[in-house]
């Protein structure tokens, strides 16, 4: 059996793809985020949860409180000098592929507080995917910013992190 | 204050009641309920808890240090982020300490203003704290219903302030600027509906036979250890003890308004749920109360050494321009001398000490944090209780980690 003939017998009743688009597909509509709460940030990201604006509309209202059922890391909120060996544990445990979202000023900069007691900038011990800018962001904003990384994951396919 | 009778303190290494070891467990900082970064060491004797130990620190911030660094003004900034449940309440410590060194007065419509933020962010966190706590305990949905007011709130703090959680709307001077009808109208809206949100939460919550049974008897604390403890707010209150600090030294003209202190002489995890149900609707009371009374006129002192003038004034006025330019490169001095103001926020005596040399920065800020005093009464509420009731127990102690580390 040709080819042709072989498409013309199955007619309407498959779809062809590659295995990269499908696991795209997959992984960037089911990505679990750790439930890993720090400061104010994370009561914007429990109202993200909340039927207001509902993050399980993009598959993601899953949090898992234990990192390695998790894929996502969302840093919500200012990492203490203390905490980054705790945050940094934490990503360490989560299983591959992984990604990182940095909520706010305080995660992604330090924010307003430039002093001694603050990480400046959670990308110091972590690789970021997005960063969000805010302090604190709106829910929204992290819906936005796991669209993007949604696109992002659905680009990369099977193919390891850069 | 001597341990309570049928409670022994046991440590590491020891033999438990059951004949067992006594089992030394971390608990945190990366844990779901513990409300942030709580660390706790718990000495387990089964699965009862012998001993408790919290380690704090975790989102050691610098608060009170940035804050030296910042003039007057631009400190109010930082305030919103320590309890950053109850941000305008931080607001209004801060700005009640600076103006009371400054000898400053506020004039009515700012102080009316003021009391509606307060008592809608109380709204706010207590909506938080049951919304969290009933998730914790099993109650899923209060989640949902919480944030859903939790969220109108947040939009009026929008339309006020322009923000919706650090808003920075109660300043040394007055607010921010003033209400606009549309605020008002919400507002108005809002406490219409509010006593019906509530009622609604008590039935799911109060005779809810899972939440009584996991609330009630459990995380006794007496009105006596409560006191030595230094638990204010609801866990103080909780307890027995009509300590408010509206009531017994009235700040912003709340001696003015009728309204209720809200105790419960359970002393136990259901008795400080009821305490903070009774407090929502004192909130709504005073609020439809403020609304109907809210004075015309300014919202800021008229003092154009501490705030800037009208946008109007610097086309026209010499003098208006040099005072705006003074204002925003070397701010204004506070006289010399220190002073402690107390405020009642959602967490129970948020205290303000603030220090001035005399200069356009602070020498010293210190917050007097309620969830930090609250935390040491951890140890005595949850001795002799099982695992899973400590859930309960940090749940209903309503610690912000931000408060307790700054």
């Amino acid at each position: 059996m040709g080819l042709e003939e072989l498409a013309e017998s199955l007619g309407q009743n498959v779809l062809t793809t590659t295995l990269g688009k499908v696991v795209g597909w997959g992984r960037g509509n089911s990505v679990w985020p750790a439930q890993f709460g720090l400061a104010c940030c994370a009561i914007e990201m429990i109202a993200t949860a909340t039927a207001g604006v509902d993050i399980a509309r993009f598959g993601s209202e899953a949090m898992r409180a234990s990192p390695r059922q998790s894929d996502l890391l969302i840093v919500s909120g200012r990492v203490s000098q203390k905490m980054a060996p705790v945050l940094r544990t934490v990503f360490d445990q989560m299983p591959e592929p992984k990604w990182v979202i940095s909520m706010g000023a305080c995660a992604s900069t330090g924010g307003v507080f430039n002093n001694y007691a603050l990480l400046q900038g959670v990308d110091k011990i972590v690789p970021v995917d997005v960063y969000i800018p805010g302090c604190p962001p709106r829910p929204e904003d992290l819906l936005n910013a796991l669209m993007i990384l949604q696109e992002r994951i659905k680009a990369q396919g099977i193919q390891p992190r850069q | 204050m001597s341990t309570p009778e049928g409670v022994t303190i046991v440590k590491t290494g020891e033999k438990g009641h059951f004949g067992g070891e006594i089992l030394t467990v971390n608990f945190g900082p990366h844990h779901p309920s513990t409300h942030g970064v709580l660390r706790l060491i718990v000495d387990l004797d089964g699965e009862m808890i012998r001993g408790i130990k919290p380690v704090i620190g975790y989102l050691h911030t610098g608060i009170e240090k940035q804050m030296e660094a910042l003039r007057w003004q631009q400190g109010v900034v930082v305030t919103d982020r320590h309890d950053y449940l109850s941000p305008p309440i931080n607001n209004l410590a801060y700005a009640l300490a600076v103006e009371r060194l400054m000898g400053v007065e506020v004039p009515p419509r700012a102080d009316a203003l003021r009391v509606i933020m307060s008592e809608l962010t109380r709204l706010s966190s207590h909506l938080v704290w049951m919304g969290t706590s009933g998730l914790e305990l099993g109650a899923m949905s209060m989640l949902m219903y919480c944030f859903r007011e939790r969220d109108t709130i947040l939009d009026m703090n929008e339309e006020i302030s322009g923000f919706r959680m650090h808003t920075s709307y109660i300043r040394p001077g007055g607010v921010f600027a003033d209400a606009t009808p549309r605020f008002l109208e919400m507002l108005d809206k809002f406490i219409g509906e509010m006593p019906g949100h509530i009622d609604e939460y008590e039935d799911l919550l109060t005779m809810n036979p899972i939440w009584r049974a996991r609330t009630i008897g459990i995380g006794r604390l007496s009105p006596e250890d409560a006191k030595v403890l230094g638990a204010t707010g609801p866990m103080l209150r909780g307890s027995g003890v009509a300590w408010d600090l509206r009531k017994t030294m009235p700040y912003s003209g709340y001696e003015n308004y009728d309204f209720e202190v809200a105790t419960s002489n359970d002393c136990d995890c259901y008795g400080r749920y009821l305490v903070r149900i009774r407090e929502m609707r004192e909130a709504v009371k005073i609020l439809r109360q403020a609304l109907d009374r809210l004075p015309d006129g300014p919202v800021n002192v008229d003092d154009r050494k501490m705030l800037p003038p009208p946008r109007e004034e610097l086309e026209t006025s010499m003098e208006a321009v040099i005072h705006h330019f003074k204002l925003f490169t070397e701010g204004y001095s506070v006289p010399a001398g220190d002073v402690y103001v107390a405020v009642e926020s959602g967490r129970g005596e948020n205290g303000c000490y603030i220090v001035s040399d005399g200069t356009h920065k602070p020498r010293r800020v210190k917050f007097r944090a309620a969830s930090f005093a609250n935390l040491q009464a951890l140890e005595r509420m949850a001795l002799n209780h099982m695992v899973a009731d400590m859930i309960a127990i940090i749940g209903t102690a309503d610690t912000v980690l931000g408060d307790v580390d700054r």
